[in-house]
């Protein structure tokens, strides 16, 4: 399969969704070792629509319907990848993570480390994160920082759709672990993405808007709402850069940083709670490596430090949202 | 089946079930119409299970439910009004709209929350059936959880926890036979899910869920066997549910075949059927307590829409004692 590294143009538009889906039976195509597993995700083609069509393309030896036993589907990913296979497994939500983190912080990431380089783990693990949707607590955080916290892992999240099939090529072309963390609100959104296959590298960040009195440093879903601010700011004389890391950990703090120093302002945007989240960890990576460029001190904005609530109204209130980062900026551009 | 209730306590346990029916109805109905958000995941079908076995429970008792917890909820003594307020995220629901369907909670009627998380609430009734021993209230703890939960760890882990201290506890097994759109001889190799119990070395039964007065019997013995300290007992109740695994949805993967015949073996039908058989109730007195029970629904609707949603600040209280 021929592989384009460079941004292409095309007319044809999918979703974020089917972005990811056209990777994974692309990827499977060209290379057999990889297989699927998780709940649902053979006949069902997954809750989130992700396999769909891969059990009947590729038949039941490369994707398989598992029990519900996360611990298990992390293990056999584990496992298997240490025999060579290359894996891809979906925890479903996000939230999941916590039945499984041992296989995840203590086995998956150390593996390598403590065996002294021997092992190689390629693997994907799929999760869908993000709130607005009325799921309430326990299937809607965004808990990309704690897996940015445990070193051997890799971390993506992207926010589009053009992202998404090449985050998701890189991924599983990885000989690392590595999350893709899908947004639920950013599954249905449609953008250009070319049919054939091509890869976005990991620690590449993107700069998704110009400009020259701020930078927004946003994740995910959030990219959408700073695009949006960044439009209505526009309007008030406020020039603002937004910038996507899309790969957390990596994370492309260059790209940042050459932004910030053309700004001279920056405020970082993610849904996740705010204290500990990885906003906390650009800035302070900005504040050492560019601290003389700053005209201002670096802001940022995540959730309150609550669970995500049920109740519309409060969980309306809880999710970051385009208003908030308006306000934010205008405070950042006069400070 | 003969049965030590009477008819007063038999025609509770109807009216229970027709309110966990009801309940539901309305539920899906509402969900439909998108004014509940995120997910229901409905107990219709089920209903002779939560009612059988906590027939048997104290307000001291505990239980530990599930993401399908609305039965639970309401056959361990809930309020359909203060579920439906929550349902809609409104500050005068059981938990004040914080936690919605998944996590309706009543702590002074033992009920120890539904569970968005699938084999979270077996180790959460090993702590209660423990705190019960400890401090010999005589207390039981009953653990709900579906067949797809038993491939979780934490279930096997608290089975054997349980057993290992001679718990005060009862696991019951929901097997409806489908974990989301999978059915359940994909997700394990054995379907008879008591035979798990011999991994522990505990008793392990399984009933006819449909049978409210089969669950019922059985439960009594595993309740009353806890209570008499003499540990835990697992309880398969063969059921079905009625809809898709959330709200009424469409693209329901189970047979329609299959389906209708478990409509066929509905728990309400079979408990009337008894019911009349012995004089109890009359087809016509069966209808007015369901127009009962649905008068009593709707007041609650009514009840929840006109309760206030919370105020914001109420966003950051509650996450710290
Ligand atoms: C840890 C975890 N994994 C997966 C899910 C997604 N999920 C929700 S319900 C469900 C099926 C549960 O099946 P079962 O325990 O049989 O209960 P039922 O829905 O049949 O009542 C799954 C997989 C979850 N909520 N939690």
């Amino acid at each position: 399969m021929t592989t384009v590294t460079t941004e292409v143009t095309t007319d044809r538009e999918i979703s974020y969704r089917e972005a990811i889906n056209e990777a994974i039976h692309q990827e499977m195509t060209s290379d057999d070792s990889v297989f699927v597993a998780g709940i649902d995700l053979a006949k069902q083609g997954d809750v989130f629509g992700i396999t769909q069509g891969v059990l009947t393309k590729f038949g039941p030896k490369r994707i398989m319907d598992t029990p519900i036993s996360e611990n298990a589907i992390t293990g056999l990913a584990i496992g298997a990848a240490t025999q060579g296979l290359r894996p891809v497994i979906s925890l479903m939500f996000i939230d999941f993570i916590g039945v499984c983190f041992d296989q995840i912080i203590n086995q998956m990431a150390k593996m390598k480390y403590m065996f002294g380089g021997k092992a190689r783990l390629p693997l994907t693990v799929l999760v869908n994160a993000g709130a607005g949707t009325g799921m309430a607590a326990q299937h809607s955080q965004s808990l990309e920082a704690l897996l940015c916290h445990i070193p051997g892992l890799k971390v993506v999240m992207p926010s589009t759709a053009y992202d998404a099939k090449g985050l998701m090529v890189t991924s599983m072309r990885e000989d690392n672990p590595v999350f893709m963390i899908m947004h639920k609100r950013c599954s249905r959104l449609r953008g250009p993405v070319p049919e054939e296959s091509y890869t976005v590298p990991l620690g590449s960040a993107a700069v998704v808007r110009e400009g020259t009195d701020a930078t927004i440093v946003a994740t995910a879903y959030m990219v959408h709402e700073a695009l949006a601010a960044a439009e209505t700011l526009a309007g008030e004389g406020i020039s603002v850069e937004v910038v996507d890391p899309r790969s957390l950990q990596p994370l492309d703090t260059e790209t940042v940083l050459e932004s910030v120093r053309k700004t001279h302002r920056v405020l970082t945007v993610h849904e996740a709670v705010e204290f500990g989240g990885i906003g906390g960890e650009i800035n302070a990576q900005i504040a050492e490596h560019a601290f003389d460029h700053l005209d201002a001190p670096p802001m940022r904005i995540g959730a309150p430090f609550s669970p995500v609530p049920y109740s519309p109204v409060l969980e309306k209130e809880w999710v970051v949202n385009s208003d908030q980062i308006i306000e934010q900026t205008r405070r950042l551009v006069s400070g | 089946m003969t049965t030590d209730l009477d008819s007063e306590q038999l025609l509770y346990m109807f009216r229970t079930m027709v309110t966990i029916r009801e309940f539901e109805e309305a539920a899906g109905r509402m969900a439909e119409q998108a004014r509940i958000p995120g997910a229901v995941h409905l107990y219709a079908g089920e209903e002779a299970v939560a009612v059988g076995v906590c027939s048997h429970l104290e307000a001291t008792d505990t239980i530990a439910s599930t993401h399908r917890g609305h039965g639970h909820c309401i056959a361990k003594g809930g309020d359909v009004k203060l579920m439906l307020a929550e349902l809609l995220g409104k500050s005068s629901g059981y938990c004040r709209g914080k936690g919605g369907s998944m996590h309706i909670a009543d702590l002074d009627l033992g009920i120890l929350g539904a569970n968005g998380i699938v084999g979270g609430g077996p180790p959460i009734a090993v702590g209660a059936a423990f705190a019960a021993q400890y401090q010999g209230t005589g207390g039981v703890s009953v653990c709900f959880s579906g067949d797809g939960s038993t491939n979780e760890g934490t279930w096997h882990e608290s089975l054997n926890f349980a057993a290992l201290f001679d718990l005060p506890a009862v696991f019951v097994i929901e097997n409806n036979h489908w974990g989301e759109f999978t059915p359940q001889e994909k997700q394990g190799s054995i379907t008879q899910l008591s035979d798990r119990a011999a991994a522990y070395g505990i008793p392990g039964f399984t009933v006819d869920g449909q049978d409210v007065l089969a669950v019922h019997q059985a439960a009594g013995e595993a309740v009353a066997r806890a209570r008499t300290g003499n540990g835990p007992t697992l309880l398969e109740c063969d059921t079905y549910r009625f809809y898709n695994h959330t709200g009424r949805s469409e693209g329901d993967p189970r047979p329609e075949e299959e389906r209708a015949a478990w409509r066929e073996r509905d728990p309400l039908t079979i408990l009337c059927g008894v019911l009349e058989e012995r004089a109890i109730l009359s087809g016509e007195s069966a209808d007015r307590i369901t127009e009962e029970v649905q008068r009593e629904i709707e007041e609650a609707i009514t009840f929840a829409e006109e309760a206030p949603y919370p105020e914001l600040s109420e966003l950051l209280t509650d996450i710290y004692s």
